[in-house]
């Protein structure tokens, strides 16, 4: 199985090379991917110089291209597509149908990739996507058990790919509108969730306080780990009862399950964190690229130290187990 | 298709799990009350729910189709299991009646016969539009979150399509494979017994410091206030809006209905209409944020006096 | 915990504010000369007002990139548009890119306050700008470089250890 890693600076994706990534994602610095956040991602200079690296060391470079494009504005995110295929990524990571759609056509050879944010998540989905479109591989949703997985993969004409490794939604992505809700800002039109811009952390005696936009999102205790001031992972009230409605605090890890994807017919294993620090990305790659050679019994140690890093400093299989949901 | 200045009515799936006789006489009551021309209906959020409302199907079809309505069947917003993909199949394979994708599957196994696209299907610009629309979508309601400007965007760009717009309702804002509403029940989604059906206008959840903040249904996500556009619909009707859509809550749809098409034939203000809303759907806030290109839990009113009691 | 040794800690609080300023101010202006592209990445947040409070120093630093302006105090935190507070080798090793902040932010080990799109401005930039502070040091220490930078590598070693959130 690949091992595809996320880059959000150039220093982060000579770190994922370095540290063994088959393939590195990234995306240009503006609103044309899910991680335009401040001061992350590529200009058109800096893909070129870090596809070039990653070329002389035989690793691929996927470029991600997957907000939905603004009516109106589809020509930055054409733009997009065209510079990408002009640098030589290897494939574009796609949402949008109109931008499938436009890259399918105008670029036919281009290697098409479906972005976990388009939400496949059957094979009739799937099939749509190769038929309409001519997807090589599609990313799926992390709502799926290893089973749904293996009965998915032997269904379809595509390569298949899933994260293993990082930050966990709990909704479907590409199908969620909470940030916005709260926020006027979406991964799927602004591609940021629960941004920056709306975050507000507050000391409340001993208690840390977050808050996103007009709503209080969490209360951490002294000395409790936090996390993420995400929705989806945020403490909230139902009746008189205090909790986590939907997700704790933490990050999704599925090193366990190597094995049982590998027999599902997995192409691809993807570590989530193009907003990490490149320290993340070179700690995360190189173990799990270890914990994939490794024996099994290996494993749970090589990856041990990765949940310290991990929001709430804890990690779930999510809903590759079906007692997740 | 042809636009006309006086866009249709149009009744969404029914997002909670009602029971069967409460869901069958709703429909009955739509049927021979409500002043709608389409009636899309069907299980869309979870397939477990399905046997509530299927023996009752045949005869709100029937019901419906006598009173003059335009009947769609709706596809289940997110399928993962191969039970849910041979639902989606065999509701496609066999249905008279024309069908409202939801998911993607559901895109595919349409394509070259006339169909709808449902809100819950990411169409953002008319380049996705008209992709779809070439391959057999007749009308498309757009997702909630749109702004006014790409919804005019759109409307500009593909004059002669009908599209369709969320203007009542709690709005869905998300859809997990975990079920939040069965686990705050301690139970989990394999074994929920069916216990959403115990809020059929969705489960209220606040923040830590008892803001009204989201609902709960099921493995649905809604938002708390209820999306209110009646009075932000002309503009978008000038520029050849087709449909407009009122989602289902447990109030009086056809009192909504009523108000709704009184605004759009001109006969009521807008403002009226919504201090007359909140008489019918009381206690619940409104929102139109996302049309302003704001947070979606915004309410931003035409004059001053129309945000009283609903700010 | 590896706060500040107090070998070095001791000096530094009763050193006057005059000498730390010029210092930080030397080491500064270096690494804004040697990094342009770290103004380039932080876009408009070079107009911020950043704030570092070392939680094991009585000192607050304040910087304002786009100004090239710097300045030390004691007392009261001055007001910032967004501040970080952690021991001083967490900060130092975010600076350089050594530590992950979001790590840090989710154990507490830091808190951030005031804009957090300024600060993640920041952070993305420093992240991508490879740092070496002992490198930095040494480059102004003249004669004395390589004395300089060793120390600072040893210091920095030392510090780091036995932390989970430490790479490199």
């Amino acid at each position: 199985m690949e091992l595809i890693c996320p880059a959000g600076t150039p220093a982060a994706f000579r770190e994922a090379v370095e540290a063994g990534a088959d393939a590195v994602y990234c995306g240009f610095r503006d609103e044309t991917n899910a991680r335009n956040f401040p001061g992350l991602n590529f200009s058109r200079e800096e893909l070129r110089q870090s596809i070039a690296l990653a070329r002389s060391r035989r690793v691929l470079t996927f470029v991600a291209l997957n907000t939905f494009m603004r009516a109106g504005d589809e020509a930055l995110w054409y733009r997009a597509a065209d510079d990408a295929v002009a640098l030589g990524a290897d494939a574009l990571i796609l949402a949008d149908f109109g931008l499938m759609a436009y890259v399918a056509e105008k670029y036919p050879e281009q290697r098409l990739h479906v972005s976990v944010q388009a939400s496949a998540s059957n094979p009739d989905a799937i099939r749509f996507l190769i038929e309409a479109f001519g997807a090589k591989r599609v990313v799926l949703p992390r709502v799926l058990t290893v089973q749904d997985i293996a009965r998915l993969t032997r269904q379809i004409g595509c390569e298949v790919e899933v994260f293993a490794f990082g930050g966990l939604c709990v909704m479907a992505e590409g199908r969620c509108s909470l940030s916005s809700y709260a926020t006027g800002k979406s991964p799927n039109m602004n591609g940021v969730c629960s941004p920056a811009s709306h975050v507000r952390y507050r000391q409340d005696g001993e208690d840390l306080v977050s808050e996103l936009g007009a709503y209080t999102i969490n209360r951490f205790g002294a000395g409790e780990a936090s996390g993420y001031p995400t929705l989806c992972k945020g403490r909230f009230e139902i009746g008189d009862v205090a909790g986590y409605a939907f997700e704790d605090p933490v990050s999704l890890d599925v090193i366990d399950e190597i094995d049982a994807l590998r027999a599902a017919g997995v192409s691809a294993l993807k570590i989530e964190g193009r907003q990490r620090g490149k320290a993340y990305v070179a700690e995360v790659v190189s173990s799990l690229k270890k914990a994939l050679r490794a024996a099994p019994a290996e494993r749970a140690a090589l990856v041990a130290r990765l949940r310290a890093m991990s929001e709430g400093q804890r990690t779930t299989t999510g809903a590759y187990d079906k007692r997740w949901r | 298709m042809t636009t006309t200045r006086k866009p249709s009515l149009s009744l969404g799936p029914v997002y909670f799990l009602w029971d069967g006789p409460k869901w069958r006489d709703f429909y009955f009551r739509i049927a021979d009350e409500a002043p709608v021309e389409h009636v899309t209906l069907g299980e869309t959020v979870c397939s477990k729910r399905q046997h509530f409302s299927e023996p009752h199907i045949a005869e709100v079809i029937e019901r419906l189709e006598a009173a003059g309505k335009k009947v769609t069947l709706s596809t289940l917003a997110m399928v993962t299991l191969e039970r849910e993909s041979r639902q989606v199949r065999d509701l496609i394979r066999d249905s008279e009646h024309p069908v409202e994708a939801n998911d993607l599957s559901a895109l595919g196994l349409l394509r070259d016969r006339p169909h709808s696209i449902g809100p819950l299907v990411n169409v953002y610009n008319a380049a996705t539009a008209r992709t779809l629309a070439a391959r057999g979508a007749e009308n498309i309601c757009l997702p909630p979150e749109l702004p006014a400007a790409s919804v005019l965007q759109m409307l500009a760009a593909m004059p002669d399509f009908s599209f369709e717009l969320f203007a009542f309702g709690r709005m869905p804002l998300a859809i997990s494979a975990r079920c939040a509403h069965a686990r705050s029940k301690g139970l989990t989604k394999d074994n929920c017994q069916f216990i959403c059906g115990e809020e059929p206008d969705g489960l209220p959840l606040r923040t830590l410091d008892k803001q009204s903040f989201l609902v709960l249904n099921g493995v649905q996500t809604m938002s708390n206030s209820c999306a209110v556009l009646v009075d932000d619909l002309a503009p978008l009707v000038e520029a050849g809006l087709s449909r407009v859509r009122l989602s289902p809550q447990d109030c009086d749809m056809v009192k909504v209905a009523g108000l709704y098409r009184a605004v759009l034939d001109g006969r009521m203000d807008g403002e009226e209409a919504i201090s007359e809303l909140a008489e019918v759907y009381p206690g619940v806030r409104f929102s139109n944020g996302f049309l302003h290109q704001q947070e979606g839990a915004a309410w931003v009113s035409r004059g001053r006096n129309a945000a009283m009691g609903h700010g | 915990m590896s706060s500040l040794p107090p070998i070095l800690a001791k000096p530094v609080d009763i050193a006057p504010i005059w000498l730390v300023e010029r210092v930080a101010r030397l080491i500064f202006s270096g690494v804004l000369k040697a990094h342009p592209d770290l103004f380039e990445r932080l876009g408009d947040y070079r107009q911020t007002r950043y704030g570092f409070s070392p939680t094991d120093l009585p000192l607050h630093f304040t910087v304002v990139p786009a100004a090239q302006q710097l300045t030390v105090s004691r007392g009261q935190p001055p007001l910032v548009d967004a501040r970080i507070e952690g021991l001083l080798v967490l900060l130092l090793g975010l600076l350089e890119g050594r530590c992950d902040a979001d790590a840090l932010f989710f154990s507490r080990d830091l808190s951030v306050t005031g804009d957090m799109e300024a600060m993640l401005a920041l952070r993305n930039a420093l992240d991508d700008s490879a740092i070496d502070l002992p490198r930095e040091l040494g480059a102004l220490a003249g004669p004395f470089s390589p004395l300089v930078a060793g120390t600072a590598r040893y210091i920095r070693t030392k510090a780091l250890e036995g932390r989970d959130t430490t790479w490199n």
